[in-house]
């Protein structure tokens, strides 16, 4: 196994439980917390997969420094939405007056 | 301006800086100038990928594939471009009585929300398209959230993290194509992904299309799409429910049709069952929603559904790509229309609920034309836009001998027939007289006209079916 492997293997792993986090979890900033989490799992594999014969290739370089300025565009919207839920109801979850199903 | 492919982006990134700086009076005039020219721009970016018969490149900065970046232009992305320009202009000549000068938010939102529409749909690299989709998400959560209360930041928060998980899915798949391939060029990728790839492709795929999925609310992950089109000021809803939701699809039509071709066939029958699962489930929550935009949001649900019918049907005889082409551009102007309309019986009735609606029908007749109007689109009644878009995709269900998916189809109309007449029902009856006393609003009149002229357009456009559907064969 190649370290290249070895990096994409993990990031794979961040990257699930990323997911299980922004899906389960109930605090808000956990959410966004497991969101970047999950977009770190992405980017070592975008790394981790694109070594060819030893040299590192430039390109996804290149695109995992444009995930990360979407990550952190993301995580400053979802911060300044989770602030103001903070500020008109005092907690830090979603509140479950519109059940997820509908059958509110 | 002679190629028309980066002025589609430029021109809303440009108005949309120009709202923010101006504020909402000057910019609301200068976005409504911007869509117009945007619109003739994809109206001649139509003209000329039909003229030419193929796909049209710009490459961006003088630098093009696979170095630098290349957009480009098909007949299905033309047609979504100018569907796009065509319900945004009228959606914003009634954002702007709607909101009459208070919405310091909505037009840069509106604009950076147009910019990453264009831009998803002129894409032509994988990594390109996931920025785009970021682009739309964050600003469309952005519109949202606009109102401010809690329910609305719940549901922006709610959708917002749907459509992260979605993107990031989608990312890692990027990643893994990347990996296996060194290149994320669709046209690059379309002679390597072949039936024997490494599994590393498969389940690339897999979590791309299951990433779309996600964010264009197919059935199970459909919860977050009624609170935050039901929840968000009815311009925005109309925008949301009749445009975003449409460019994830045209995503994934457009890898299912060409990079993964040879992986999808043996789980086409997937979102096909999901979709049908959605008609239902999404017309039978319609039929059960207390509050008029719920009612609309979960048509949404429903409509979408019928998208998704078209994936084990598509062969050489295009007939479900047309009627997968026509669905979307009927919908989009139905539900925009819906949408609006609702928007006017809530601001002139004061009240969202279904039975408040009672008696609007000697007020607000053209508004309720309108809904009715939307209605006989969704419902697919002859000639609209809905009627010719289930009526090919009954035609290529049956060459197939699926009459499940028949069956599926007819319910569904029947279905949406049910929720639209019971707002026209209800609108017929006489108010109590309590209701009576209450003192109403006048509605505005462009706001009404307005939801009126998309309503027509949603039916009159099975009349110019055949230009559409000459417009989707051309280099698709």
């Amino acid at each position: 196994m190649t370290s290249g492997l070895i990096f994409a293997c993990a990031g794979v792993v961040l990257f699930a439980m990323g997911t299980a986090g922004v899906v389960l979890l109930d605090h808000l900033l956990r959410r966004i917390l497991a969101f970047n989490l999950m977009g770190s799992g992405a980017f070592l594999v975008l790394i981790g997969l694109a070594q060819r014969d030893g040299m590192p290739d430039p390109v996804p370089q290149a695109m995992v420094l444009t995930g990360i300025v979407v990550a952190v565009a993301a995580t400053a919207l979802a911060l300044a939405l989770a602030r103001r839920l903070f500020a008109l109801t005092g907690g830090y979850g979603l509140p479950q007056s519109e059940a997820k199903d509908g059958n509110d | 301006m002679t190629d028309p492919l980066p002025w589609l982006i430029l021109l809303p990134l440009l108005w949309a800086t120009g709202a923010f700086l101006l504020g909402p009076a000057r910019g609301a005039r200068l976005a409504l100038a911007g869509t117009a020219v945007q619109l003739w721009l994809a109206f001649a970016l139509a003209a000329k990928v039909s003229s030419a018969g193929t796909a049209l490149h710009h490459p961006v900065g003088g630098w093009g594939a696979p170095l630098g970046i290349d957009l480009a232009a098909d007949g299905l992305a033309a047609l979504l471009l100018i569907l796009t320009q065509f319900v945004a202009l009228p959606l914003f000549l009634y954002a702007r009585a709607y909101f009459a000068g208070k919405s310091p938010a909505f037009w840069p939102l509106a604009g950076f929300l147009l910019a990453g529409m264009n831009a998803l749909f002129l894409s032509a690299d994988l990594f390109n398209l996931y920025v785009t989709l970021e682009l739309v998400g964050l600003a469309a959560v952005g519109l949202v959230a606009m109102g401010g209360g809690a329910q609305q930041l719940a549901a922006a928060l709610r959708y917002l993290f749907a459509t992260l998980v979605g993107s990031g899915l989608y990312l890692l798949g990027v990643a893994l194509i990347y990996g296996v391939f060194g290149t994320v060029s669709i046209t690059a990728l379309t002679p390597l992904v072949t039936a024997d790839a490494p599994p590393a492709v498969w389940f690339a795929a897999g979590l791309m299309l299951a990433g779309l999925m996600a964010k264009t609310a197919l059935f199970p992950f459909h919860y977050w799409l009624p609170p935050a089109h039901g929840g968000a000021p009815a311009p925005v809803s109309a925008l949301l429910s009749a445009l975003v939701v449409k460019a994830s699809f045209y995503l994934i039509l457009r890898l299912w049709l060409h990079p993964f071709a040879p992986l999808t066939q043996v789980a086409a029958w997937l979102p096909a069952l999901l979709g049908g699962a959605a008609i239902l489930w999404g017309s039978w929550q319609a039929i059960r929603a207390e509050r008029l935009k719920e009612l609309v949001a979960w048509s949404t649900v429903a409509q979408l559904g019928y998208l998704f019918l078209i994936f084990p049907l598509l062969g050489a005889d295009r007939l479900a790509l047309h009627a997968g082409g026509m669905q979307v551009v009927a919908h989009g102007l139905a539900k925009a229309a819906m949408f609006a309309a609702v928007g006017v019986l809530i601001q002139v009735t004061g009240r969202d609920a279904v039975a408040d609606v009672a008696g609007v029908a000697a007020r607000l007749p053209v508004t309720l034309f309108a809904f009715g109007l939307a209605g006989i689109t969704l419902m697919g009644l002859p000639p609209s836009g809905g009627f010719l878009a289930k009526w090919m995709l009954i035609d290529a269900a049956l060459l197939r001998g699926r009459w499940d998916m028949v069956v599926v189809i007819l319910a569904g109309g029947l279905l949406a027939a049910v929720y639209v007449f019971r707002v026209l029902r209800q609108a017929f009856l006489l108010p109590s007289s309590g209701e009576r006393r209450r003192v109403e609003r006048r509605p505005v009149a462009t706001l009404e006209w307005t939801a009126f002229a998309l309503a027509a357009a949603s039916v009159l456009v099975g009349l110019r079916g055949m230009e559409i559907l000459r417009l989707l064969e051309a280099g698709t």
